[in-house]
Parts: C-alpha cells; sequence; structure tokens
C-alpha cells in the first residue's frame, strides 16, 4: 500500500507540471497585462513596474524562473494586492475554505448517506419519493438562487443568522455558507447512495447474511453499506476538492474572506501569479483526494488490491 | 385454397418504441409540454407584453408585481405635484374623474399653454391639452389621460418591466443552452467517434488530452475564453460548448469501441461495405441514443453556467439579459425588491426542472436494459 502511495505522488509531478504549463502559456496568450490599467500607466512607471516583476523578459524565461520559484515554494507576488504574497493570500483564505468546505461535505456525506439508505430500504414508499423530490430539488436550483433565497428568508425576514460576513468565525456566520455549500452535495450523495443500496441489498451475500439471521442493523450498516459505498466514495474525492477550495459564488453572496474569488478576481486583472497559485492549488487537492478516493477504496472494498 | 395473406405486422423502431414508452412516463410528458409552452411563452411573449424589454419608465422604478394597473392613486398626485412644480406654476387644485385628471394651475404671469408639456413628459399622463382659461391668462385648467400600464412582475431598479425582461432573457438562455449543447454535442461525438473508431495509438493520445483538458480547472478555461472572445454574446457560447464536450467524448468512445466489435459491424464489414458506410448506417444511429439523452442533460447544465458566468459578470450584458443576469440583479436587490429575484429564479428552476425529467425520461424510454 505505501509503495502504491508513494507511485501515485510521483506519477502526479508529471500530472501537474503539464497543468501548469498549460495555465501559464494559455494565460500569457491571453491580451491584456497585469498593469494595463484603464486611465494608462505612465509608459515609464508601467516599464519599471514589469522589470520588477520580470515581466518583460522573453516569455520562456519568465517560465523557467516561475517554475523554480514554484519548486521552491514561492508562488511569487500577487500584482493586484502589492501588500501580499499569494503564499501569505492562501494562508490567510484557505483554512476559512476549508472550514466551510470541509463542514459542508461531511454533513452532505452524512445527511445524504442516511436518506439514501432510507430512501433504498422504503423504496417506492413516501419516504423515498420525499427524498427523491429533495435531491431533485437540490440538484436543480442553482447556488446563485439558493443563497439569495436563504439570506432573504433566514437573514431579512426571519432576522435569524445574518447576511454575510466572515465576522471571525463565529458559529451563525457559517450557518449561511454550509448549508448553501452542503445543499447540492447532499442531493447528489442521496441519490447515489439510494441507487447503490438498492443494488446493494439485492447482492447474494446480503442474502446470506440474512440467512443467518443476522439483525437488520447489521444486515444493513455493516454488510450492505459496504459495498454501496464505493460510488459515493469515488464521487466525493472531486467534489472534495471543489469543495475545500472555495466557491466563487458563495463567497461572494455571503463575502466570506475565502480563496473561491481569487480566481475570477485575478484572472479578470490578469494577476498572473495569484491566477497560477490558483490553478496549483486546486490541481494538488485534485490529486490528493483522488489518491485519497484510490486508498479508501481498497479499505472499503477488500476485491480491491493495489500490490 | 385461397392464400390467407397474413399483413406483416409494422416493425417497431428503436425510436417509436422509445417514443411511446417516454409517452407512458407522466413527469417527463408534462416536462416536455412545459418546456414547450415556455419556448413558445419566451419567444412569442415579448410581441404581446405592452412593454419593450429597453424601455424605461422613470416615474415606476422599483414598483412590486401587481395585477391591479398602475399609477396608483397617491402615485397620480406625487405625478401631479411633480409635473407642476417642473412647470413652475402653482398647484390651485385637481381632481381624478374616470381616467382623466383635471389639473388647475396658476401663476402670476399669465400661464404659457405649453405647460402642457410638462405633463406629457410624465409617464403617468398623455395628451395633455387645455380645457379652460381664465380672462387674463394666469388661471389655467387641463385636462391629461391617465395612462395605465400593468406591471404583472413588477419593474426592476430603472424602472423595466420585469415581465419583459424575463421572457426576453429566458429566449437568450434557452437559446444559449441549445447552441451551446450542440456545440458540445458536435465536437464530443466528431472527436469520441474519431477516436473510438480508430482506436490503438490514435486513441491513446487523444484520450489523454481528454484527461489533461479534465484536470484544468474548467472555471479557469471558461474565463480565459472569456477574455479571448471578448464579452460577444454567440463567440462565448460557442466557446463555453467547446469546453464542455469532454464527458461527450468519453461517452461516445466508450460506445463506439463497443459497437465497433458488435456482430453486426462485422457482418457489414465481411459483406464489403465501406467504412463510411458502416459509419452511417451502423455506429452513427446506435450511437444516437446516449447522445440525445447526455444533450437533455447538458443543456441544463449550459443554462447554469451561463446564468453562473452572467451572475460574474462575464456573461451577457445589459441592455441585453438572461436569467442569470437578473437574478444576479435580483440578489443584490432582495431587502427592497424580492420580486427582482423569485420571477427569474422561479422561471430558470422550472425550466431546470422541467429539462431535467425529461432527461430522465429519455434515459428511461432509450434504455435497452430496462426493458
Amino acid at each position: 500500500m505505501l509503495r502504491y502511495v508513494l507511485k501515485r505522488f510521483l506519477t502526479a509531478i508529471p500530472t501537474l507540471f503539464v497543468i501548469v504549463t498549460i495555465s501559464f502559456f494559455l494565460m500569457r496568450v491571453a491580451p491584456g497585462g497585469p498593469f494595463n490599467q484603464e486611465k494608462g500607466l505612465n509608459p515609464v512607471i508601467k516599464a519599471n513596474l514589469e522589470k520588477v516583476y520580470h515581466l518583460n523578459e522573453p516569455l520562456w524565461k519568465q517560465y523557467l524562473l516561475y517554475l523554480n520559484n514554484l519548486l521552491h515554494g514561492d508562488f511569487g507576488p500577487s500584482y493586484n494586492l502589492p501588500d501580499f504574497t499569494v503564499g501569505e493570500l492562501f494562508a490567510a483564505g484557505l483554512p476559512i475554505s476549508i472550514q466551510l468546505g470541509l463542514s459542508a461535505l461531511v454533513l452532505a456525506l452524512v445527511i445524504g448517506g442516511m436518506l439514501g439508505i432510507i430512501a433504498a430500504l422504503y423504496q417506492n414508499h413516501a419516504a423515498d419519493y420525499a427524498v427523491i423530490a429533495t435531491a431533485t430539488a437540490g440538484s436543480t436550483i442553482p447556488t446563485f438562487v439558493i443563497a439569495p433565497l436563504f439570506q432573504l428568508f433566514f437573514a431579512l425576514t426571519l432576522k435569524w443568522f445574518p447576511v454575510g460576513g466572515w465576522g471571525d468565525g463565529a458559529f451563525v456566520n457559517k450557518v449561511g455558507p454550509i448549508l448553501t455549500l452542503m445543499l447540492p452535495q447532499l442531493a447528489v450523495v442521496a441519490r447515489l447512495m439510494r441507487g447503490s443500496m438498492i443494488e446493494s441489498l439485492r447482492a447474494h451475500h446480503i442474502r446470506t447474511v440474512r440467512a443467518m439471521g443476522l439483525s437488520d442493523y447489521s444486515v444493513i450498516i455493516r454488510h450492505a453499506l459496504r459495498g454501496a459505498l464505493l460510488p459515493v466514495i469515488s464521487y466525493a474525492g472531486p467534489a472534495a476538492a471543489a469543495l475545500l477550495t472555495g466557491s466563487i459564488i458563495v463567497e461572494t453572496i455571503f463575502s466570506i474572506p475565502g480563496v473561491g474569488r481569487y480566481f475570477v478576481e485575478a484572472a479578470l486583472n490578469r494577476d498572473y501569479t495569484l491566477v497560477m497559485g490558483t490553478v496549483v492549488v486546486i490541481a494538488l487537492f485534485t490529486i490528493l483526494f483522488n489518491l485519497i478516493v484510490d486508498v479508501l477504496y481498497a479499505v472499503v472494498d477488500p476485491r480491491v488490491r493495489y500490490d | 385454397m385461397t392464400d390467407a395473406v397474413i399483413p406483416a405486422a409494422p416493425g417497431r423502431s428503436l425510436w417509436g418504441d422509445a417514443w411511446n414508452r417516454m409517452k407512458a412516463n407522466r413527469a417527463a410528458m408534462i416536462s416536455l409540454y412545459f418546456l414547450v409552452f415556455m419556448a413558445v411563452l419566451c419567444i412569442a411573449g415579448p410581441w404581446f407584453t405592452p412593454h419593450a424589454f429597453t424601455t424605461i419608465y422613470q416615474d415606476y422604478n422599483r414598483v412590486p408585481p401587481s395585477l391591479q394597473p398602475y399609477p396608483k392613486a397617491d402615485k397620480i398626485e406625487l405625478a401631479v405635484t411633480d409635473a407642476v412644480r417642473r412647470a413652475r406654476v402653482e398647484l390651485a387644485g385637481w381632481e381624478e374623474r374616470d381616467s382623466k385628471v383635471f389639473i388647475t394651475v396658476t401663476s402670476a404671469k399669465p400661464v404659457d399653454e405649453r405647460v402642457t408639456r410638462y405633463i406629457d413628459r410624465s409617464d403617468v399622463f398623455e395628451n395633455a391639452v387645455v380645457t379652460e382659461k381664465s380672462a387674463d391668462g394666469t388661471r389655467l385648467t387641463l385636462s391629461a389621460d391617465v395612462e395605465r400600464k400593468y406591471f404583472y412582475f413588477g419593474t426592476d431598479n430603472s424602472g423595466r418591466d420585469l415581465l419583459t425582461r424575463t421572457l426576453v432573457a429566458g429566449r437568450v438562455s434557452l437559446a444559449i443552452g441549445l447552441l451551446a449543447g450542440l456545440v458540445a454535442v458536435f465536437i464530443g461525438v466528431l472527436y469520441g467517434a474519431t477516436a473510438g473508431f480508430t482506436g490503438g495509438k490514435t486513441d491513446e493520445v487523444m484520450m489523454r488530452i481528454v484527461d489533461i483538458l479534465y484536470a484544468l480547472p474548467f472555471i479557469f478555461f471558461v474565463i480565459m475564453l472569456v477574455v479571448f472572445f471578448g464579452r460577444n454574446f454567440v463567440l462565448m457560447f460557442l466557446a463555453v460548448g467547446a469546453v464542455l464536450w469532454l464527458d461527450m467524448a468519453r461517452i461516445v468512445r466508450g460506445q463506439a469501441l463497443s459497437i465497433k466489435r458488435q456482430e453486426y459491424v462485422q457482418a457489414a464489414e465481411a459483406l464489403g461495405v465501406s467504412r463510411a458506410g458502416i459509419l452511417l448506417r451502423h455506429v452513427v444511429p446506435n450511437l444516437l441514443g446516449p447522445v440525445v439523452i447526455y444533450m437533455t442533460l447538458l443543456v441544463p447544465q449550459v443554462i447554469i453556467l451561463e446564468s453562473f458566468l452572467s451572475f460574474l459578470g462575464l456573461g451577457v450584458q445589459e441592455p441585453m439579459s438572461s436569467w442569470g443576469v437578473l437574478i444576479s440583479q435580483g440578489a443584490k436587490n432582495i431587502p427592497g425588491a424580492n420580486w427582482l429575484l423569485f420571477f427569474p429564479s422561479l422561471f430558470l428552476t422550472t425550466t431546470l426542472f422541467a429539462l431535467n425529467f425529461i432527461g430522465d425520461g429519455l434515459r428511461d424510454a432509450l434504455d435497452p436494459k430496462d426493458r
């Protein structure tokens, strides 16, 4: 197992390299630059700024320079937020995004999983239809509709929660963002869980353990759930990577100082280093969670071996 | 001996069969009718609403939705005092009778009759005329028709009719969904079928490229395309379609791989049918099922993506509008004007629901394993 994990880490390096390379050049062929403001900067100042950030060098040299810095863990300075390095911005924002994303993910897995199991056990009964309806609604209504509606009802009308803001991580400030992040994921998890649980309950080994007289609880939780977890796990991996690196919509609507907002802002302002930093972080999370998924697969399903 | 002619039973095609099963699926059929209704409403509706989607009524910004005509009584008074103040004359009195107003104004100097123009300029009144004039001309009675305007969905911040805007936005959203969906399907089918049907090294290289594109953050890609193409409406959505073809390519490749090993393809090969003939007669028709299913699921994805981009301010630009644009404006105005969020959200969400149910229904209808 350890060898497998190590091997996966090694194969991740070329993938990451390709992603960085493509993103770097794709971004640089886009017209405009970080210092092309609407007002027009004094050409001398602009030239000096570009010199400081090595933007006047040939592109291949800049690319090698960036790769070199990246290897030393240096994401470079942000062009549009000149007081901060990209590393500092992530150090401040990433914990917030991770905290919200992780809470949403765990809740979605637990609640969605339970709903899915209930729906599977009571297939074609009222409970099942209720879960299907919730799941359809959750996966159909976009986040940018749910979030303002949440603000309208729970913050402005009922005044249970603040409309937005981080409030130094106060619990009431987190409820809205976590719920809106959670709902679409919960919907998908419930749907997946229902489908795979129905299939799992029909398997031969379940008939066997039932015949052996095991309790319902034991049959469902210890035996059927194991097999049913696999599709959920393979969905949760990429979903976790996306959730933990912050959501643009949720962070914008609820004014959360996470990292989700940086991407769009940075790309529009041609804040090259910040864009690249975001790409690298998202790619790292994606690779990491895909690895975790594969390891979990082996843990949950003894038929999967990586030797 | 009479030859009993047994009429050949009409063959049941895959599509006829699928249509029959689709008809049995109530949720899918209701959704289908709803979607057709929504499309007709959005395409034809704006011609029948009393307002153009760009017309700005300065006197009616942010009025709530109402089945009763505007102006309301208090609004008339406000409009009268406002118009008279602008005309720089004194208001001596006014009254409203059978949707006409009679305004009496006075002034120290004789009142110019062109004062009617100030009344006409308001969105509330039209056809202002002088009905009475005192001998010295310092006292004038004007009459004007009160313009009845209906804003069933209310108006937005600039005083534009939300009903018309929602319908026009629906045209844009639906058109984009269809356009970008078709582009994605076209590229995906072409790419996937080529990879799957050619096989070998070509297939491997082509699918590796897809894997790498998958690993790139999707939103990054879209933003780069927006930057390249500017905010040109059609080009941008061709671009969005060009990003969404990856799943399609994978599905089609998988299908093509399995179809190419089927006996009927081998039989056709043995009979000497050309490659193009096999592709057209056997591979493409058998690919259509999954492609159609995926397309119905792709269209809502595209609509969401467009709304998402518009929400970020990268999509459709004013005065053109899409459901995403309207929702983002609505989200900014919820404390004072929640109808601005409600109606576009309702239209978008019901359309997405309908598309999803149709997609599910098609999947059930076209899935041969399910018979």
